[in-house]
C-alpha cells in the first residue's frame, strides 16, 4: 500500500470514530447493528478503537433470519468470544411459526417479515434510542442521499423529503418524542476502502468472501451455494462444485455468488479492480421493483 | 493509485442540467457498473427526457420522487477516482425549497462546481448557491455553462455569465474561478475538448478538478480537543476522547480549558493504533492529564493561546426553516460536542442576494442569509469560523421540532465580562416561553366539586412534566388559603375568587408556562373573563362532565353531607347555580372513563393543537 491510500484510510477511520463517539454521546441506550459482513467487521473494529482503553458503550445485535449461511453464524459466536461482546441475537418468532422463508415467500415479503419487522422488533424491546449500522452511500441510490444521523419517525419510518441538513461534523442527535437515531459511521466508504483497509489492519471476516470450491446450482444467471438441506432444488437440479466466492452477504438462497479465483485479500482486491459489475448485484433482494431499497428503507429496513 | 481526496459540491438553480453532467462525468471517467449501465437504459426508456439516449440525470437521482418529478431534492454523495485523484461529489438539489440540502453539501466542499444554463444566464438562486458556497469556506470555484448548444455555441453568452459570477465572488474574497463551456448532455468539454467550440482555451470540467489541489491546513495553528466524551473504564483512567484540531499535540504539553479557567498537563495519548508521543491535526485520540481538571463534553482542551469563554456571539446565520427566525426566539446551538441554548438578540441584517449588500432585517425567512446576535445561556470556548472550518461553526436545532433549522458561521466573540446583554430587546411571553421550548397556554378545568377536576388535572400535569413542559397548577386549596383567604362564597366573592385566579393565570402565561387551573368556576361570564386574559389559542376551556347525584355520591370531601345539612351556604350544585360550558374546547364525561384516559385525551388534544410537540 503507498502512502496516499494510507492517508486516505487514515482520515476515513478518523471519521467514522468520531461519528461513533457522537453516536453514543448523544444517545441514552444505542446498540451497534451486526450484520457478521465485511462491514460489520470493519464497524466493530473501530468501534473498538473509538473507545479504547475502554469496553464498548454498547451491545452488538444481530436479526437472524434462521437462513444466514453456517459459516457466518460460526463466525459471529467466535468473534463474541473472542472479544467478550455482548451480543443480541434476535429473530421473528411469529414470522418464524408462519413458516415464512425464503422459497415460498417473494422475496419483499421475507424481507419486511424477518428482517425489517424483526429490527423494529429488536430495537423496541430493548428501548434502542439509537442503531449504529455499517450501511455505505455508494452502495446504492437512495444510501447515497442518506445522512450520517438519520432520523426515523414513530414506528422506525425513514422520511428523506424530512431530512435535516448536516453540516460540517456536526451531528444534531436530539430526538423529538416517538423519534430514534440510525447512525452510518461508513457513510463515505467504499467498497475498496472496506476491503483495503480490511488489508492494512488485518481484520478477520468470513471466510465465504474468499474464493473456494461450494455446491452451487445456477438459476437466471445467479450462481446459488447450496449452504444446507433445506435448500430446494427444482427437478433435474444437481448441485456442482465451483470455484465462487461472495461480494455481498445476506441470506443464503437471495444472495448471489461469483465466480472466482481470488483466495486471498490482494487476490481479491485484484479482481474488484477488474470487475464490471456493482456491488450488490447478486443481492436479489434489491431489484423485484423500481426504487426497491428506498421502499425498504421507507418501512425500517437497515 | 490515484492520491489526494478532493471534496466537490455540484450546485446551481434548477434546469440547468447538475444531475446530467455528473451522470457524465461518472460514465466518462468509466465509474459506472454495467448492471448500472443496463439499469440505465431501461430507466431510460421509462423515465428519461432524451429521446432514444441515456439520460445520465437517473443515474444519480435515488430517490423515487426524484426520478418522477424530474428534479432533485437532496444532496447524493458520489464517490469516482480518476488516475490522478479520488473524488467525493455532493450533487446539491437546485430548487430554492432545498437549499438547506445545498447548504449541507457546501459545508464539507473544497471545491464548487457552478451550474449556469447559457440560455438562462445567472440567476438569483444561481447567486444564492454561490453565496453560500463563499460564506462557507469554499475558495475554488469552476463554472460550467452548460447547454451551450442552446446558444448556437456562441462566446458572447459564456463570457457574460463568467463575468457575471466572477463579480459575485469578488464580494466574498480571494476565490478562484475557472470558467468552462460544456454541453453536458453531449459530453462536451466534460471529459474531453469539444471539436464545437474550438475557442474555448481553458480546460475540461476533468482536467479542471484535477488541478484543483484541497487547501492545505494552517501550518502553525494551536492545537485544539473538543472533548466529545469521557472515558472511564475503571478508577484508575479518566480519559478525554475527541478529534485533534489546529496543530499538533504532544506529551508533557500544558493545555487549558477554557471554560473553566483550569490547566493541566497531557500525560498520555492514545491514538487508533495505540500510545502515541504526538499526534497530528485529524487524529482521532483519548487524552489523560497529569492531574485531575473538570473536564466534561463540550469543552475544549486548547494549546497554546487558549479561547476564551463567551456568552456572545455574532455570526453569518444560513435559515433553513419554514418558520421565520426573529429576535427574541430561543434555539439549541450547537457546536462541535458543545450545545447550550441560544438566544437571539440582535438581527444586524439580512444579505440581499440581487445587490449582494447587508439590508435591513426583522427575520430571516427559509433560504435567507443574516448577521445575527446570540445570547448564550452556558460560557462556551468559541472562535470565529476559521479557515479550516473545523472551528466557529454551529448549527442551531428548534427546540421542539429538534429539527436542525440553521447554520452558522462566527464573525465575533464577545469575550466574556464584556458582553453587553439584550442589546435591543425586549423580553416577551415567546422570549420566555420559547427559552423553556414550549408554547404557553391555561388549561382551564370546569366543573361541579367532586367532579374530578383535580384529579384529572394532576394526572395530566404529570403527564406534560414527564415530556420535559414546565407547569404551574392553580386550585382552590393552594389559592383560597393564601391570595384569596380574605374571600367567601358569595355571588360577588366568587366573581372576585375568579378574576385573580384568571389574572394569575394570565402572569403564568406571560412567563411561558402551562398552566392548570381547577375550579368550580360556575358562571360562564367570568369563564369568558378569564379566557379574555390571554391570547384565544391558548386558553382551552375543559369542562368535567360529572352529573350532580354522582358527585354526590362521591362527595370526597364530606362538602355536599355538611351542605345538605345547611353548614354551608352557596354551595354549587345544592343551593347555588352552575351553568355549564356552551362549547367547551374539551368536554371530559367521567362517568364512562377512567382518569388516566381523560387524562390522556387532553394530552392529545394538546398535541393537536401543537401546544405539546
Amino acid at each position: 500500500m503507498i502512502p496516499a491510500d494510507a492517508a486516505h484510510l487514515a482520515a476515513l477511520e478518523a471519521e467514522a470514530i468520531h461519528i461513533l463517539r457522537e453516536a453514543a454521546a448523544q444517545s441514552a441506550r444505542p446498540v451497534l447493528m451486526y450484520s457478521i459482513g465485511k462491514d460489520s467487521s470493519v464497524l466493530l473494529h473501530l468501534a473498538r478503537k473509538a473507545f479504547a482503553p475502554a469496553p464498548l458503550p454498547f451491545p452488538l445485535l444481530h436479526i437472524d433470519t434462521t437462513w444466514k449461511f453456517r459459516d457466518m453464524i460460526a463466525f459471529r459466536d467466535a468473534t463474541a468470544v473472542r472479544y467478550g461482546l455482548t451480543l443480541r441475537i434476535h429473530t421473528n418468532r411469529e414470522g418464524l411459526a408462519q413458516g415464512i422463508n425464503p422459497f415460498d415467500h417473494d422475496p419483499s415479503t421475507y424481507t419486511r417479515i424477518m428482517k425489517t419487522e424483526a429490527l423494529k422488533q429488536a430495537l423496541d424491546a430493548g428501548g434502542h434510542d439509537c442503531a449504529i449500522g455499517g450501511a455505505r452511500r455508494e452502495e446504492e441510490r437512495s444510501r447515497a442521499k442518506e445522512r450520517i444521523f438519520s432520523i426515523r419517525g414513530p414506528g422506525h419510518v425513514w422520511d428523506p423529503k424530512r431530512q435535516r441538513p448536516e453540516l460540517w461534523q456536526i451531528y444534531n442527535g436530539q430526538r423529538a418524542p416517538g423519534e430514534t437515531l440510525r447512525v452510518f459511521p461508513l457513510s463515505n466508504w467504499t467498497e475498496r476502502d472496506v476491503w483495503t483497509y480490511i488489508l492494512a489492519e488485518g481484520i478477520d471476516v468470513v471466510p465465504l468472501y474468499f474464493a473456494a470450491p461450494r455446491p452451487v446450482v445456477e438459476r437466471a444467471g445467479a450462481l446459488i451455494v447450496v449452504d444446507d438441506a433445506r435448500m430446494r432444488l427444482a427437478p433435474g437440479e444437481t448441485p456442482r462444485p465451483r470455484m465462487v466466492r461472495f461480494r455481498s452477504l445476506g441470506c443464503y438462497p437471495l444472495s448471489a455468488a461469483v465466480e472466482s479465483e481470488a483466495t486471498d485479500l490482494p487476490a481479491l482486491l485484484a479482481e474488484m479492480a477488474a470487475s464490471r459489475a456493482s456491488e450488490r448485484a447478486g443481492r436479489l433482494i434489491d431489484f423485484d421493483q423500481d426504487a426497491s431499497m428506498e421502499a425498504k428503507k421507507r418501512e425500517g429496513y437497515f | 493509485m490515484p492520491a489526494e481526496l478532493l471534496r466537490v459540491l455540484a450546485c446551481g438553480s434548477v434546469d440547468d442540467g447538475k444531475s446530467t453532467l455528473i451522470g457524465r462525468l461518472l460514465y466518462e471517467t468509466d465509474s459506472v457498473p454495467d448492471d448500472t449501465m443496463a439499469a440505465l437504459e431501461a430507466d431510460s426508456r421509462r423515465f428519461g427526457t432524451v429521446p432514444g439516449g441515456l439520460d445520465f440525470a437517473l443515474l444519480v437521482d435515488g430517490l423515487a420522487a426524484e426520478r418522477e418529478q424530474g428534479v432533485t431534492i437532496d444532496v447524493a454523495y458520489r464517490y469516482f477516482e480518476t488516475p490522478r485523484r479520488r473524488f467525493i461529489l455532493a450533487d446539491a438539489p437546485g430548487h430554492q425549497q432545498y437549499t438547506r440540502n445545498m447548504a449541507t453539501g457546501a459545508s464539507l466542499a473544497d471545491v464548487a462546481i457552478l451550474l449556469v444554463d447559457a440560455a438562462q444566464g445567472v440567476l438569483a438562486q444561481t447567486r444564492r448557491h454561490a453565496a453560500i458556497a463563499a460564506l462557507m469556506g469554499v475558495r475554488r470555484f469552476i463554472l460550467a455553462v452548460n447547454k451551450m448548444d442552446l446558444v448556437g455555441f456562441a462566446p458572447a453568452p459564456f463570457a457574460a455569465a463568467a463575468n457575471a459570477v466572477r463579480t459575485l465572488l469578488a464580494r466574498f474574497g480571494d476565490a478562484s474561478l475557472v470558467a468552462i463551456p460544456v454541453v453536458a448532455r453531449d459530453g462536451d468539454n466534460v471529459t474531453t475538448a469539444s471539436a464545437r467550440m474550438g475557442w474555448h482555451d481553458g480546460p475540461t470540467l476533468l482536467a479542471a478538478l484535477e488541478a484543483a489541489t484541497p487547501p492545505a491546513p494552517p501550518a502553525d495553528a494551536p492545537a485544539r480537543l473538543p472533548v466529545q466524551l469521557v472515558l472511564r473504564p475503571d478508577a484508575g483512567f479518566r480519559g478525554y476522547a475527541g478529534t485533534l484540531r489546529g496543530g499538533r499535540l504532544a506529551v508533557g504539553e500544558p493545555v487549558a480549558n477554557a471554560r473553566a479557567g483550569t490547566g493541566a498537563r497531557i500525560a498520555r495519548i492514545i491514538g487508533p493504533d495505540g500510545e502515541l508521543d504526538a499526534a497530528a491535526p485529524g487524529t482521532p485520540v483519548t487524552v489523560t492529564l497529569d492531574h485531575e481538571i473538570d473536564v466534561s463534553r463540550g469543552d475544549v482542551l486548547a494549546a497554546g493561546p487558549a479561547p476564551e469563554a463567551t456568552q456572545q456571539i455574532t455570526a453569518r446565520v444560513v435559515w433553513m426553516d419554514d418558520t421565520a427566525l426573529f429576535r427574541g426566539r430561543a434555539y439549541l446551538l450547537m457546536a462541535g460536542a458543545a450545545s447550550t441554548v441560544a438566544t437571539v438578540t440582535e438581527i444586524a441584517g439580512r444579505l440581499d442576494l440581487e445587490r449582494i449588500a447587508e439590508a435591513q432585517a426583522h427575520e430571516l425567512a427559509a433560504n435567507e442569509i443574516g448577521t445575527v446576535t446570540l445570547a448564550l445561556a452556558d460560557p462556551l470556548a468559541l472562535e470565529p469560523y476559521a479557515a479550516d472550518r473545523a472551528s466557529g461553526a454551529f448549527i442551531l436545532i428548534d427546540r421542539l421540532t429538534r429539527a436542525t433549522v440553521g447554520a452558522g458561521m462566527i464573525t465575533r466573540v464577545q469575550p466574556n465580562g464584556r458582553a453587553i446583554y439584550w442589546h435591543r430587546l425586549d423580553i416577551d411571553k415567546a422570549a420566555r416561553a420559547a427559552l423553556k421550548g414550549q408554547r404557553p397556554a391555561v388549561l382551564w378545568f370546569t366543573g361541579l366539586s367532586g367532579a374530578g377536576k383535580s384529579t384529572i388535572a394532576n394526572l395530566v400535569e404529570q403527564r406534560l412534566h414527564a415530556l420535559g413542559l414546565h407547569t404551574m397548577s392553580l386550585d382552590g386549596d393552594n389559592v383560597r388559603h393564601g391570595l384569596n383567604r380574605d374571600l367567601g362564597f358569595t355571588e360577588a366573592d366568587r366573581v372576585e375568587n375568579i378574576r385573580r385566579i384568571a389574572e394569575v393565570a394570565r402572569l403564568f402565561v406571560e412567563a411561558g408556562l402551562i398552566v392548570l387551573v381547577s375550579f368550580i368556576s360556575p358562571y360562564r361570564a367570568e369563564r369568558m373573563m378569564a379566557r379574555e386574559r390571554v391570547a384565544a389559542e391558548e386558553f382551552l376551556e375543559i369542562f368535567v362532565d360529572t352529573p350532580v347525584a354522582e358527585c354526590r355520591r362521591r362527595d370526597p370531601k364530606g362538602l355536599y353531607a355538611r351542605a345538605d345539612a345547611g353548614q354551608i351556604r352557596n354551595f354549587t350544585g345544592v343551593d347555588a347555580p352552575y351553568e355549564p360550558p356552551l362549547s367547551p374546547e374539551l368536554r371530559l364525561e367521567t362517568l364512562t372513563a377512567e382518569p388516566d384516559r381523560l387524562a390522556e385525551q387532553v394530552v392529545a388534544e394538546l398535541r393537536r393543537r401543537g401546544i405539546v410537540g
